[in-house]
């Protein structure tokens, strides 16, 4: 199917009026996923949005239920939503937090309620950064696992193609009109030019990780880290977060908040003893935990190479660097 | 440029000198980053790693972050914020002077990464390459030379302290003289009504993610354990929200009174590109105006907040 350029703000409107729509806009010199109003205020001009659009459902402040005296309230969001314009790393990126928010063990009602009713827009990325790697983690500027519908931008129009049976049901609301031969072809010519160019080897990773938790190689990583939020709080991914009651006599809520495996106050104890004692313990985890206790876990590496934590890490601490130094070392056998 | 690479090259001599000779054990400096108009905070302990050492326009973080409480002899490569936050954590007790080695460096001021964004319009920075006193930018279709002094950050604009003013060794040419800071941009603010200005706060921190980012890249906010951390009593919700973000940052400048360098450290770490400046920067004013003193500009000044003198303008508590 095809839509012109010219026509999406109109088709957004169309959405808006019977779903929450969340879309790219710009603030400034970056953009972020915000609920949008009306269909002009999207803006797809930026490549990866600022912070993941993963706090559409799985907010950044969370409140999960409020409570007045004896009486409770239970937030369950069930607003019928879509996210428009999702890249495909983050689209995987959900996929990833699926595993989390909803396993064997664990069922979380806030996040797999808001799941349920969202449909996913992908939008294809035609001119990947030199800070995407989302090939090198199993995704791809053109992948659309994990969305139900993906638009290709072809110049003046977007092709747009049903991924899942969901988004051939979005599709047919939209009435859009039939894609040509030549429109095809424009799709699988930006296609082919789409490259990534970097590369991060993952073969073998996992593999030294199961066994250098006691290597020197973590001695420095850490040296330059400053220990903000700014790399977990960006990355589409992490997902670790605290709960804490705001309240003032006997009303209030409990809220869920993102948390960083950075912070020296992620672990520490209530006797004031910290098992993550410095920054190098806590670089290892957050290393560990993308790309080892996350394998383990769910058999998936969670990092899909969006690139946000390098460019918003103030002291440029790249995570590729960290990998290719853990994959020139050498293997170890002890534990 | 040949100068930037002469700077380089002669921070790469000191630093193995001073390695070799075993006057210190560390060399904190700057090393290529991963991107494009990208230094990054580097440690050399070998005097043969001492050619990872570089020096340009990209070189951002304030390295005085890394020198509190150390152990070990340490030399630093400190351009002149650096320097200035360096006199105040030896004014604090943070720092040994007698452990502390500086490689001072004269700056004409660093690039501020946002405005190479928005001349990019939002597009990835591909290469960089320096032409006398324009910078090439390039990116996926697109190619554009800017002026060094258009892409500079705020905080260099108006910085009048580029030279050092501590070292114990000097490494180039001095920067020229700049005139005295007007603080133009405070005052209007200030000029803003009250309503005004709460809405220009609230515009600013409602984008804010509490990353604490800015709080751990300032060298000055060391507490063991910050106000924002602490849970009992909680001084700050720890959920974001306009209010709290700002209340948040109104602590923190308040914490930096007299005690802040201006040296932009806090607004270039913000991922949110938030204008930090504009709190901090008031501070700094106030305690100009008030009493005279700017932080780090006489090592062997008394910090204003640890002098009293009969005579202080108190504004704030009488009428005078
Ligand atoms: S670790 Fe970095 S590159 Fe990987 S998904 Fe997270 S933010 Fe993106
Ligand atoms: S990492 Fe891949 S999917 Fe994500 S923005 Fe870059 S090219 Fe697109
Ligand atoms: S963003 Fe950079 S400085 Fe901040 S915690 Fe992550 S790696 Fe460290
Ligand atoms: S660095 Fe910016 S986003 Fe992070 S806490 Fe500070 S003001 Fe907020």
């Amino acid at each position: 199917m095809i839509i012109a350029k010219n026509a999406l703000p109109g088709l957004l409107d169309k959405l808006i009026a019977e779903y929450e729509v969340y879309a790219p806009v710009k603030e400034g010199t970056y953009s972020l996923y915000k609920q949008i109003c009306k269909g002009t205020e999207a803006y797809f001009g930026f490549l990866n949005s600022k912070i993941p659009p993963k706090g559409i459902l799985f907010p950044q402040s969370e409140k999960l239920f409020s409570y007045s005296g004896a009486q409770m309230e239970e937030c369950i969001d069930s607003k019928k939503k879509v996210v428009f314009g999702l890249r495909p790393c983050d689209a995987q990126s959900l996929l990833l937090l699926d595993s989390v928010f909803k396993n064997d063990k664990y069922e979380d009602p806030y996040y797999m309620n808001r799941r349920a009713n969202t449909l996913l827009v992908g939008m294809a990325c035609c001119y990947p950064a030199p800070t995407c790697f989302c090939t090198s983690m199993g995704g791809g500027p053109f992948d659309s696992k994990g969305l139900d519908v993906m638009l290709t931008d072809i110049g003046d129009e977007y092709l747009v193609e049903a991924v899942s049976e969901k988004g051939r049901e979005l599709m047919a609301k939209m009435a859009l009109s039939a894609a040509g031969d030549g429109q095809k072809a424009a799709a699988a010519k930006v296609r082919d030019a789409a490259v990534v160019t970097c590369e991060v080897k993952t073969d073998g990773l996992k593999n030294k990780l199961d066994a250098n938790f006691y290597d020197s190689i973590w001695e420095s990583f850490h040296e330059k880290c400053l220990g903000c939020g700014s790399c977990t709080y960006s990355c589409p991914t992490c997902h670790c977060f605290d709960i804490v009651d705001e309240a003032r006599d006997c009303n209030g809520c409990r809220v869920r908040n993102w948390d960083s495996c950075m912070f020296p106050l992620f672990t520490l104890h209530g006797s004031g003893h910290n098992p993550r004692t410095t920054g190098k313990e806590r670089m290892r985890q957050r290393v560990m935990h993308k790309f080892k206790y996350f394998v383990d876990n769910f058999n998936a590496t969670a990092c899909v190479g969006c690139g946000r934590c390098i460019k918003n890490c103030p002291v440029n601490l790249d995570i590729r660097e960290i990998l290719a130094d853990i994959q020139g070392s050498e293997a170890r056998s002890d534990k | 440029m040949l100068r930037m690479q002469k700077l380089a090259s002669a921070i790469q001599d000191a630093a193995r000198m001073l390695l070799e000779e075993k006057k210190v054990d560390l060399v904190v400096g700057f090393s290529k980053g991963s991107l494009p108009l990208r230094s990054t905070p580097c440690f050399i302990r070998k005097p043969e790693d001492a050619a990872k050492l570089t020096w340009d326009c990209s070189c951002e973080n304030n390295l005085a972050n890394y020198l509190r409480k150390r152990q070990d002899r340490v030399a630093v490569v400190a351009k002149g914020c650096d320097a200035r936050s360096i006199a105040a954590l030896i004014n604090e007790n943070q720092i040994d002077r007698n452990n502390l080695f500086i490689i001072g460096v004269p700056c004409s001021g660093m690039v501020d990464r946002a405005k190479v964004e928005a001349a990019l319009e939002g597009k990835d920075l591909i290469a960089v390459e320096e032409k006398g006193d324009t910078l090439v930018l390039k990116a996926i279709g697109v190619t554009m030379e800017v002026k060094l002094d258009d892409l500079l950050h705020d905080t260099c604009k108006v910085c009048r302290y580029g030279n050092p003013v501590i070292y114990d060794m000097m490494i180039g040419e001095p920067a020229p003289a700049k005139p005295e800071d007007s603080f133009a941009d405070v005052a209007a603010f200030e000029a803003l009504s009250p309503a005004e200005r709460r809405a220009a706060l609230a515009a600013e921190f409602s984008k804010c993610i509490r990353c604490y980012a800015c709080r751990n890249a300032c060298p000055m906010c060391y507490c063991t354990e910050c106000f924002v951390d602490c849970s009992a009593p909680v001084w700050v919700n720890k959920s974001t929200g306009t209010d709290d973000n700002i209340m948040f940052q109104a602590g923190r400048v308040f914490h930096s009174a007299g005690r802040c360098a201006d040296c932009g450290a806090c607004d270039r770490a913000c991922p949110m590109g938030i204008n930090l400046r504009g709190m901090t920067r008031k501070m700094v004013k106030e305690v100009k105006e008030l009493f005279g003193y700017e932080t780090g500009v006489n090592p062997d000044e008394k910090p204003a907040l640890a002098e009293f003198k009969a005579d202080d303008p108190q504004p704030f508590l009488v009428k005078e």
